[in-house]
């Protein structure tokens, strides 16, 4: 399996590597303090690391060709996937769904406050990328200032609150709207623009808007921001803190129910259907009589306002919120979520947000490659797993001889 | 008047540098039609290089001059290592693949590089030693045109100069150019495309390291996160100029650094980026191909 030849070629990658990563990897050195660090560990480290990885993704390109070959070989049509399996037949989905439902609303009892509080932020992620995932797995249209939203709606209320002391349930529908108004008046300028340009315009808008709140003191307090925001209310009564958690907790789970079913009903819509449209061809879509502004439009208003629902929760949750919480990074792990999970397909969001939000919370040891992970993601899944751990599924229709057992009437979608 | 000389000098010497990182970009775009988000990290890893190396040489006790050479050189050549892996393994098996792909890996690739410095390095702000002497010249106008500016200024000159003889004379600059324009067609003569784009991604670097020692030697203080901004705005500049042209990047930097450096001047140093950020929209939404770019006809 493995020659001598591919032995080399690993070993000049991983030379290739400790050369690289020389000066930032093994050299610390402070001019002022006078002293020089030498780490020679960690070049170590690398050139094992390196040569490792190199070896592992010849082994899996090699497996991955022989399953081809194999497949080709044999003429058998590839199976599905388990997940896609129990995702088409309701018979397994709805079992499946119930008991993930009651394990999720038994969980504040069955573990502690953090826990749950840990949960609720989870949730709040699952909201985000799913309404992320409206603008760039469904239309395609990538957005890298989503923040700039989930921003708007955190800071309308933490505004009107302060100002003018409306509750969180007033609020709400106010931050989306202003979110939504805000995703239209991006939509606008940028309709004629199309994937990387796009990608920096709204960058620059999500900068824009960050860069705004830090520096325009009189409206937003800047860099100190905004504390004392209310918890949500419960009819008047007064909560604690561990009810206000659990409380907020299962306002989310309805927001994340509430989210999946509208995302669900809206992909198999007329406007759903225009979308994916958009996303596959545009020129195309165009010449089918499609409405681009509108579709655009709707895309970007209707991805911001879950952004902005999501960022009155956030006010609410932390009950303080200044600018640091909505840099270009977040975007970054909002759309690491999307493409993790998989683009367009709703489970596959729910499932890379509870992944990647959850799993650097209970690996503390490792919170500080958290960002690292994340960008080894994204370049990762791109090259190997395009369509992320749980592919969208296109409905395709296809013909049954008679007599003929029955056979899935769906495929993975090969995009 | 003096200020206003100040303002032109500080608007000059930022467009230089905007431009050295801008050609970065406008010419991967050109050949491979692709923004290298990684761009301004390359920039930045190439800053952290000459830190390092010129710290080490300084406490060696090694004389200025050759610390400054050793130090560009390292930067240049680490810089177009790390640009030229940067292709190999975030774009390279992309090449196929939908326009939506390499730009989320390069996304990735660039939190990627920010936070590999971060980690193995320092979050902090650094000092970066100063490279460039500060000598007395130009008596009358010394106390508001620095050295720095003048050198940055002369450097980037020269990199031009060269960059432009390349691009027209020699092998690969004609390789480079035939590929930019129909990569089948270049392959079918025989010009090795791979080759070119690696080419592309190691002289894009290189340049992009040369800008970062200069600056960083220019504000005196590095940090991971300096290549972010300074991307975005290299990435403005090139849209600015019309990205995938050459001269279109020289002139969208000089525009945007002069815009940049009096908006800061004479309206608020706050909103610095504001400004920046808010240029690149207008012309995105006004001329989508910018001051010198040809309009690309859309093929079905």
């Amino acid at each position: 399996m493995t020659s001598f030849s591919e032995l080399k070629k690993s070993l000049i990658v991983s030379l290739w590597f400790s050369f690289l990563t020389f000066p930032i990897m093994v050299i610390k050195a402070d001019p002022i303090e006078k002293t020089v660090i030498w780490r020679w560990e960690n070049l170590f480290f690398v050139a094992i690391g390196s040569f490792t990885l190199s070896m592992l993704g010849k082994i899996f390109f090699a497996q991955h060709e022989r399953r081809r070959a194999r497949r080709a070989a044999d003429q058998a049509p590839a199976r599905d996937p388990l997940i896609q399996v129990i995702l088409r037949e309701p018979r397994y989905l709805y079992p499946l769904a119930g008991a993930i439902l009651i394990f999720a609303l038994a969980f504040p009892f069955l573990f502690s406050t953090y826990q749950t509080n840990v949960m609720t932020t989870a949730l709040m992620y699952v909201v985000l990328g799913l309404g992320l995932n409206i603008v760039v797995g469904v239309a395609g249209l990538l957005d890298l200032g989503y923040v700039a939203f989930y921003a708007v709606g955190a800071y309308s209320y933490a505004l009107l609150n302060l100002h003018f002391d409306l509750g969180f349930w007033t609020v709400l529908p106010i931050g989306a709207i202003l979110a939504a108004f805000f995703g239209i008046l991006l939509g606008f300028p940028v309709l004629r623009l199309r994937g990387d340009y796009l990608a920096i315009v709204t960058l620059g808008f999500g900068e824009i808007i960050r860069l705004i709140m830090e520096n325009w003191n009189e409206f937003s307090q800047g860099p100190s921001g905004i504390s004392n925001i209310d918890r949500p209310g419960l009819f008047g009564l007064e909560l604690s803190l561990d009810m206000a958690i659990t409380y907020l907790y299962y306002l989310l789970i309805v927001m994340v129910l509430i989210t999946i079913f509208v995302v669900n009903r809206l992909q198999d819509s007329r406007l759903g259907r225009a979308w994916i449209a958009l996303r596959e061809d545009e020129i195309a879509c165009q010449a089918m009589g499609i409405d681009k502004t509108k579709t655009k439009l709707t895309a970007f208003a209707l991805g911001a306002t879950w952004a902005g629902m999501v960022g009155v929760f956030f006010a609410a949750k932390t009950t303080f919120i200044n600018p640091a919480s909505f840099t270009f990074l977040e975007s970054a792990i909002i759309l690491s979520i999307v493409v993790l999970g998989g683009m367009g397909s709703i489970l596959g969001v729910v499932v890379g947000a509870l992944v990647l939000i959850l799993l650097p919370e209970y690996l503390r040891a490792l919170s500080d490659y958290r960002m690292l992970a994340f960008g080894a993601i994204l370049v990762t899944m791109m090259v190997f797993r395009p369509q992320g751990i749980i592919s969208s599924v296109r409905r395709t229709y296809r013909y049954r001889k008679r007599g003929e057992r029955e056979r899935p009437a769906e495929e993975g979608d090969t995009q | 008047m003096e200020y206003f000389i100040e303002l032109l000098f500080s608007g000059l010497t930022r467009g230089s540098i905007y431009a050295l990182i801008a050609l970065g970009y406008t010419m991967v775009y050109g050949i491979i039609g692709l923004i290298n988000f990684a761009h301004g990290e390359i920039y930045m890893i190439g800053a952290f290089t000459a830190y390092i190396v010129a710290s080490v040489l300084t406490i060696y006790g090694f004389p200025v001059l050759s610390i400054v050479i050793i130090a560009g050189l390292a930067a240049a050549v680490w810089s177009s290592a790390y640009g030229y892996t940067v292709e190999k393994v975030a774009y390279k098996p992309l090449r196929h693949a939908p326009r939506l792909s390499p730009l989320i890996s390069a996304i990735g690739m660039s939190i990627f590089l920010q936070n590999y410095v971060l980690l193995a390095q320092t979050s902090d702000f650094l000092a970066f030693p100063q490279l460039i002497p500060d000598f007395e010249f130009m008596e009358p106008v010394a106390h508001i045109v620095g050295t720095t500016d003048m050198i940055i200024l002369v450097t980037t000159a020269v990199v031009m100069l060269g960059l432009t003889l390349l691009i027209k004379f020699s092998r690969t600059g004609k390789a480079m150019r035939a590929t930019s324009q129909d990569r089948t067609m270049a392959m079918l003569v025989g010009i090795n495309v791979d080759r070119v784009i690696s080419m592309t991604f190691i002289i894009g670097s290189s340049l992009a390291a040369i800008g970062g020692v200069l600056i960083a030697s220019h504000i005196g203080q590095i940090n991971f996160y300096i290549g972010f901004i300074a991307g975005i705005k290299a990435f403005t500049a090139a849209v600015l100029g019309g990205i995938g042209s050459i001269p279109g990047a020289v002139l969208g930097s000089f525009i945007l650094g002069l815009t940049e450096s009096f908006a800061t001047g004479y309206i608020s140093s706050d909103y610095e980026d504001v400004f920046a950020f808010s240029l690149l929209v207008l012309i995105l939404i006004f001329k989508p191909s910018g001051l010198l770019g040809k309009s690309e006809t859309q093929k079905v």
